[in-house]
């Protein structure tokens, strides 16, 4: 999966989360949580979606990397290489 | 004139719902008077087809798409009901603390739907319970759409649950009732709410019981007192009432739909399921008594009678013990329009009555062609409505499984008479 592909995912995961979520002036090196409508609750809904979709287990430390798209996209892409 | 008394007299000032035949009073109201069903056909998981009332109401009128998602659908249904019902009765908070406003919500179940939808997620992936939702503990606590709606209307109060099976709702309108004149709270948000349709265990459950309703046409399936009634129609719905104390209802100028006059509730003590007429006239009994009434003066009995053999049955039994010598009270039964809303069947029942203390009619029990001998109580109204020249009183039965009663008594409220 390349890096163009795996912020797809990641957007659409949250799109399916909160349909209204606007994506327009979405800073990729920012927190989401500082520029989306989501919480703690919201950040395991992800980690649920990746797990149901591809089988990744998160470990509860690593939900830091998380926190921003671009840090989603360097934390994953090695973990979905394969897919 | 107020007077202290007045401080003790509670009263219905504003009403939100969501039925399976409308989502505010005005509608609901015209629908019942018109004898108009709206229940139609669910597919069930595992089950296959059946009977249900499914309500269709603005749900995202009060919060996002997003929220409801994460939420319960009683806590959608409740969200929506509770602000319709602040809307309706005109509080904006400037006149109630909402640190002294509570919200006391009846529930027959709580979290049998979201627990047979997390077996069957699971089941997607072989049962491994690392896909088992965050959500599950939040969503199924019995808090949860008392919580859902204080959450939403930023409600600092006490909020919680009245579990109370089909009584439910008369039992947390009579909780509210009870906070208020305890001084406990100001301003109640009371009601009942009910999202069984999504659960299919509940419809098996009735049906394992012999208690489900079959009908060819649906609108016909929910037929209480009838002699062809063959078991219950099980409905979603949500009714919230605001509940004021008279006086602070009269200072800021309230509509006042009517006055909680009476009420009582009380245990079989011997079975599971079956109901018990003896036990259930003595409820009302109780309920006309706390109200300084006889049963002359009570004008419409709104009845629970689902359409079981037996209950229905029970249930005559009761209100012929106690008003066989009425001949100016009459009786309906709201779920042969709406089915069975479970934990907001008694609210949304009385809630469908309320306007009779405006228009003086009694709307009609429907599907009521052969009426069972057993059921023979000579007020009752069938098919269609009848025009009174005043309604005083009604009163409001809702009984419910594991030997629940519970019976509330309204009465017309006339400012020029206080």
């Amino acid at each position: 999966m390349t890096r163009g592909e795996i912020k797809n995912v990641i957007l659409e995961i949250i799109e399916d989360i909160d349909e209204d979520a606007d994506f327009g002036s979405l800073n990729p090196d920012e927190p989401l949580r500082d520029q989306l409508d989501l919480d703690s609750m919201d950040f395991l809904d992800i980690v649920m979606e990746l797990r149901k979709r591809y089988k990744l287990q998160i470990p509860e430390e690593e939900y830091p990397e998380l926190s921003t798209l671009s840090s989603c996209v360097n934390y994953l892409e090695p973990k979905l290489n394969d897919f | 004139m107020q007077n202290s008394r007045d401080h003790e007299r509670i009263v219905i000032t504003g009403v939100g719902l969501a039925a399976p035949n409308a989502s505010n009073l005005a509608e609901f109201r015209k629908k019942l008077l018109t004898g108009k069903s709206e229940i139609t056909s669910i597919d069930l998981r595992y089950m296959g087809e059946a009977p249900a009332g499914i309500c269709t109401f603005a749900e995202t009128k009060y919060r996002k798409k997003k929220e409801n998602k994460r939420g319960t659908r009683a806590g959608c249904i409740g969200v929506y009901c509770a602000n319709e019902a602040v809307a309706d009765a005109g509080v904006d908070f400037s006149c109630y603390d909402k640190a002294r406003t509570g919200v006391y919500i009846g529930l027959t179940e709580h979290g049998t739907v979201e627990t047979e939808n997390e077996v069957y997620n699971i089941s997607q992936y072989d049962y491994n319970v690392d896909y088992w939702t965050h959500h599950h503990n939040p969503r199924t606590v019995l808090n949860n759409p008392a919580g859902e709606i204080t959450m939403n209307l930023g409600i600092t109060g006490p909020h919680y649950s009245v579990g109370a099976a089909c009584a439910a709702g008369n039992a947390a309108l009579i909780q509210g009732t009870q906070m208020l004149r305890l001084g406990e709270v100001d301003f109640a948000l009371c009601g009942g709410i009910s999202e069984c349709v999504d659960s299919f265990g509940i419809f098996a459950s009735f049906r394992a019981q012999g208690a489900l309703a079959e009908h060819p046409d649906p609108t016909k399936a929910s037929r209480p007192f009838d002699a062809a009634r063959n078991g219950i129609v099980i409905s979603e719905g949500g009714c919230i009432f605001t509940l004021e104390r008279l006086d602070s209802a009269l200072k800021r100028g309230a509509r006042i739909y009517g006055e909680i006059t009476g009420y009582a509730m009380n245990s079989d003590a011997r079975d599971f399921v079956l109901p018990y007429g003896e036990r259930q006239a003595e409820c009302m009994q109780l309920a006309l008594q706390r109200a300084g009434l006889s049963p002359r003066d009570i004008t419409i009995i709104n009845t629970h009678a689902t359409g079981t053999k037996q209950g229905d049955i029970e249930e005559c039994k009761a209100v012929r013990k106690i008003f066989s010598d009425c001949p100016n009270t009459w009786i309906n039964n709201t779920k042969s329009n709406i089915g069975h809303a479970m934990g907001a069947a008694g609210v949304l029942e009385l809630a469908g009555n309320l306007p009779s203390f405006v228009d003086n009619q009694v709307h009609p029990t429907i599907n009521l062609d052969n009426l069972d001998d057993e059921c023979n109580l000579s007020g009752i109204v069938a098919n269609k409505p009848k025009q009174l020249d005043k309604v005083n009183t009604i009163l409001n039965n809702s009984f419910g499984m594991v030997g629940i009663n519970s019976a509330v008594i309204v009465a017309r409220f006339d400012e020029d008479t206080l």
